[in-house]
């Protein structure tokens, strides 16, 4: 019934605006054709040019009011090393080309308004200018260049690969439909090989056991960094493309099944930090971003602030699928000791899940030892991923 | 035929033509039209151009009315995710999943089959086919002074298999599993497995059917458009005389020609892994509890393949928007186009780059950093052609006698959009910036302004300008304003504050934001952006319902040049007849921008240069 009443209102305003136009059009026939058309002429440069005004006043208005949620303003500085100078090239180029934008814009909607038919104006018969051309073609091809040359400069020092020898912290990231899979490298500091055949119920990431790098690597439920350290992401897909994105450390790389990406950054602002800086407040005392101040569940005022809830995500930016929306995982960055103490604390996957299964290759000579050998300490100089364990 | 040649010629035109023109014994040779003879020849399967052009555009119009609904579909979603929308399940069927309280939502994975579905049918089947279809067919015969295309069989081909693209497409919508989900890219693994998504199965198999019946169409007719252009032109008819119009859509043509030929490759290969066991786009995948077999292929390679296609795509799209914006700005202003030559040139330069920039779509897919800077260089240099055609726009309209219609309006609507949508293309092309931008909403406010917005512009301010070429009717014009006042305002309400959503970081393709605090607070503004949109497209109902009134109810055109352009499309009769001209063909005596030159309002191509006529080196 109400659908049938809203098809008749729309069938309805239909009727009158198509009467409406008819009205108008048998007016202007009364009136003679060009003198409407001069009215309509007026009229229309004069819409134009209010568009124009509201138009631009809507774009200002608008960035500002947004500016405090947006990454590159308000609270929202980049919380890794190279993040900022991409934030830079950013706003260089958000200064030049707002400064085309407005001046072409008005120009646009200007000359429209200015040049609209009169009663007897005529048009000038201009079809080319050859100097004002040449300034036109020039002067974007240099802001162009100014504008490639940073960019790039930013972009090969971003996307540059750890050199051997650097001191940095490798971490491996899967993506799988629909969530990521983390695994870090242990005491060892490296992560072992795989082979996706191999991958099981209890063997998510198709680690290979007889390789013994893997034996200490562990897999985290979040990822968890120290501040100020490099770390290399090693980044890739167990089935279809998905994307390692964090994006308050400006990084973005493809999961690939089949071919290993990386992303390299160093996280600068821990966790707490960034809190902190949400929930500042100003000289008097009232919150600087108050939207941050808001409760995180509106039905409980007095329960924790969005600020002081608030964590780095990873989320994936690639389409893989009808969950595509939802893998996301805390990121936590810490300082060295909290790192240290969380690193002590994790167990590896092999010897909380593998170890002593029909999985296990060294089953047989872990049940050996265990058998022959009673001194604990042996046992952990041989193994020495089994320290989390051998506790 | 015969009656029509028989009238006295009174128009001056007419005299002119038959003082100059150049006869080609067209009537000689059949007396009545052998291709226009029955109801069934005249308006399905017509051989004449005029009459493909509309099966075009209208054929176009229904897409883009299933394509912006498709769209209001999912913004309900991403606005009000919380609503009830189980009013939707007379027309969406099980895509809406109704819970024991009654409440009904949409399931994900029509979500993304809704998402994909409208990429691909505004980009294939509205964008391309319904703006360079509808105009390449009407105005190339009608501006270079042919009868008709080179090869009209050919051209009613290219129509037919456009519509037989069409009805596959629709007919996946009804499918068990859902149409194609995986994005109007169709990135394998996703694409080529129906483990992993279920329209990756039937659906992606009729998708691929569908675009490659599409590719056809566009090669037919893209053929037929360069030979016409090529060998057809009249006496006279150099190729910088020709209007920018038959620049644009000869050089759409030829890009197109060579690239989508790419895209059946790359289709031809998805198929041979999803049905063949090969690996060409496949490796190393565990899925559905299992091991593939697929060792040794990269995705990485469809998207090469893909975006071969996928760049050019987009100037398949916005030069013949180009073309005509230039033409109906300089008509309207009553000043030739300012800077002839260096639009033609930019358009040569535009189409020449875009074959070589593909990979700025793929910055961040696992490709070597070190080849994205050859990308980035030839990508930002686009930027000058594109700069030069909108200065160049802006010079047409200065010290001109601007005439407001819808047709002018909507034109002056173009290049805002132009400026606006491609500005922010700067920021994407530098790939150091694109790592934070890919794939988020400031993309899809960026492409939507610069080919989509922008494009229809294009397209509605051909269809006002050229519409009593079509019909031999006037558009109304009081609610040609109304839309394109309500489409300029609804679009930039729409897709610009997605620029925010974006430069906060908020990723595309999300069925909805709460899963993250970083995306989750800008719940009023996706509300908002729905709103618009709907609106917005309520005013696309409107030009829809002024278009179809107007065909038979719309003022009725009594002179043969209404705007006193200087084209040759507007010497022709009024009511249309195949063959173009009832007598001789017009011969060309000059270029096609002659307005208000010794203050003269305009002077026809058709018209010899005068012994008085001050000398322009254009």
């Amino acid at each position: 019934m109400t659908a049938l009443f809203v098809l008749l209102c729309v069938i309805l305003i239909g009727i009158i605006v198509v009467q409406i136009g008819k009205v108008t059009e048998l007016a202007g026939k009364i009136r003679g054709e060009e003198e409407a058309q001069e009215r309509t002429n007026r009229t229309q440069a004069g819409y134009s040019m209010i568009f124009m005004i509201v138009f631009l006043l809507a774009c200002t208005v608008s960035a500002i009011y947004y500016k405090d949620s947006m990454l590159w303003y308000g609270p929202n500085e980049s919380a890794s090393a190279h993040g900022s100078s991409i934030d830079y090239i950013f706003n260089i180029t958000l200064f030049f080309t707002g400064i085309v934008f407005f001046i072409t814009q008005i120009l646009l909607f200007y000359f429209a308004y200015k040049y609209r038919a009169r009663r007897g104006s005529k048009a000038e018969y201009i079809s080319h200018n050859n100097r004002l051309e040449v300034i036109w073609t020039a002067i974007p091809a240099v802001v162009m260049t100014f504008l490639v040359v940073g960019g790039l400069d930013a972009w090969n020092d971003v996307m540059a690969d750890v050199e051997e020898g650097e001191d940095y912290i490798e971490i491996e990231a899967t993506g799988y439909q629909f969530a990521w899979h983390l695994r870090y490298p242990g005491p060892d500091g490296k992560l072992g090989a795989r082979d996706y055949k191999m991958i099981s119920a209890t063997n998510p990431l198709g680690q290979v056991w007889s390789d013994e790098k893997n034996l200490d690597d562990f897999h985290p439920s979040e990822i968890v960094l120290p501040v100020g350290k490099k770390v290399r992401v090693r980044i890739t897909s167990r089935d279809v493309l998905h994307n390692f994105y964090l994006p308050h450390f400006r990084v973005k790389m493809d999961a690939v099944p089949g071919m290993p990406t990386y992303f390299v950054f160093t996280p600068t602002t821990t966790t707490e930090e960034y809190r902190a800086k949400l929930g500042a407040l100003n000289d008097r005392g009232e919150p600087q971003y108050p939207e941050w101040h808001a409760p995180l569940d509106p039905e409980d005022p007095e329960g924790p602030t969005k600020f002081e809830d608030f964590n780095f995500e990873l989320a994936c930016a690639e389409l893989c699928g009808k969950g595509h929306y939802a893998m996301r995982r805390a990121v936590r960055i810490v300082s060295e000791a909290e790192y240290k103490n969380w690193l002590s604390e994790q167990q590896s996957y092999y010897d909380s899940t593998i170890k002593g299964t029909e999985d296990d290759p060294f089953a047989a000579e872990t049940a050996e030892e265990e058998a022959e050998l009673t001194d604990a300490s042996s046992i952990q100089e041989e193994a020495p991923e089994g320290d989390g364990s051998a506790e | 035929m015969a009656n029509v040649a028989d009238k006295p010629l009174v128009h001056e035109d007419d005299l002119l033509i038959e003082e100059y023109g150049y006869d080609d014994h067209f009537h000689d040779h059949h007396h009545g039209d052998k291709f226009q003879s029955n109801f069934v020849t005249t308006y399905f399967f017509s051989q004449d151009h005029k009459m493909i052009a509309k099966q075009f555009l209208i054929t176009g119009m229904f897409w883009a009315i299933i394509g912006g609904l498709m769209s209001l579909v999912f913004r309900l979603q991403l606005g009000f995710p919380e609503e009830n929308m189980a009013w939707l399940k007379p027309v969406l069927g099980k895509w809406i999943t109704v819970n024991d309280a009654g409440i009904g939502s949409l399931a994900p994975e029509f979500y993304y089959a809704l998402v994909t579905m409208h990429g691909t049918i505004l980009v294939f089947f509205v964008l391309t086919a319904g703006l360079s279809g509808t105009f390449s067919n009407l105005l190339i015969p009608l501006q270079i002074g042919a009868r008709d295309m080179a090869s009209p069989f050919m051209n009613m081909l290219s129509y037919w298999f456009f519509f037989l693209a069409g009805v596959v497409m629709f007919f996946s919508l009804f499918l068990n599993t859902g149409p194609f989900a995986g994005g109007w890219t169709a990135y394998p693994p996703l694409s080529a497995l129906p483990q992993a998504s279920s329209g990756s199965g039937a659906g992606m198999t009729l998708w691929i059917v569908s675009l490659v019946f599409f590719v056809v169409s566009v090669l037919l007719g893209g053929i037929n458009y360069i030979t016409t252009v090529l060998n057809m032109r009249t006496k006279g008819m150099s190729m910088w005389r020709m209007p920018l119009t038959i620049w644009a859509f000869f050089i759409t043509a030829i890009i197109g020609l060579l690239s989508f030929p790419v895209l059946v490759s790359a289709f031809l290969l998805v198929t041979f892994d999803r049905s063949l066991g090969t690996s060409f786009f496949l490796s190393e995948i565990f899925i559905g509890g299992q091991a593939l077999d697929h060792v040794g292929g990269s995705p990485i390679l469809y998207q090469h393949l893909f975006w071969f296609l996928g760049h050019p795509e987009v100037y398949i799209i916005i030069l013949p928007a180009m073309g005509i914006v230039s033409e109906v700005l300089s008509v309207h202003s009553r000043k030739p186009i300012f800077g002839y030559k260096a639009m033609v040139y930019s358009i040569l330069a535009i189409a020449f780059l875009s074959f070589i920039v593909w990979a700025h779509h793929m910055f961040m897919s696992g490709v070597n950093p070190f080849i994205s800077n050859f990308f980035v260089i030839f990508t930002l240099i686009i930027a000058v052609p594109s700069a030069v055609k909108v200065f160049n726009w802006i010079a047409t309209l200065y010290g001109g006698n601007v005439r407001f219609n819808s047709a002018s309006l909507f034109a002056i609507g173009f290049v805002s959009m132009f400026i606006s949508g491609g500005l922010t293309g700067i920021f994407l092309g530098n790939s150091a910036i694109d790592i934070q931008l890919h794939d988020t909403y400031f993309v899809v406010a960026h492409f939507h302004i610069v080919m989509g917005v922008a494009a229809f512009f294009g397209m509605f301010a051909g269809i006002y300008n050229w519409f009593p070429k079509m019909y031999g009717r006037f558009m109304n014009e009081t609610l040609g304003k109304l839309h394109f006042w309500g489409t300029i305002v609804g679009a930039y309400a729409v897709f610009w504050p997605m620029h925010y959503l974006g430069m906060a970081g908020v990723p595309r393709r999300y069925y909805r934001f709460d899963s993250f605090a970083a995306f989750g607070s800008f719940d009023l503004m996706n509300q908002f952006i729905t709103i618009a949109a709907i609106i917005t497209f309520g005013f696309q109902l409107l030009f829809v319902v002024n278009f179809f009134y107007s065909i038979w109810k719309g003022k009725k055109m009594t002179d043969r040049n209404p705007w006193k352009a200087s084209t040759l499309e507007w010497t022709t009769p009024i009511e249309g007849i195949h063959g173009n001209w009832p007598g001789k063909i017009p011969t060309v005596q000059r270029w096609a921008y002659d307005y208000g030159k010794d203050g003269k309002d305009f002077i026809p191509q058709i018209q010899p240069v005068g012994a008085d006529e001050s000398k322009d080196e254009h």
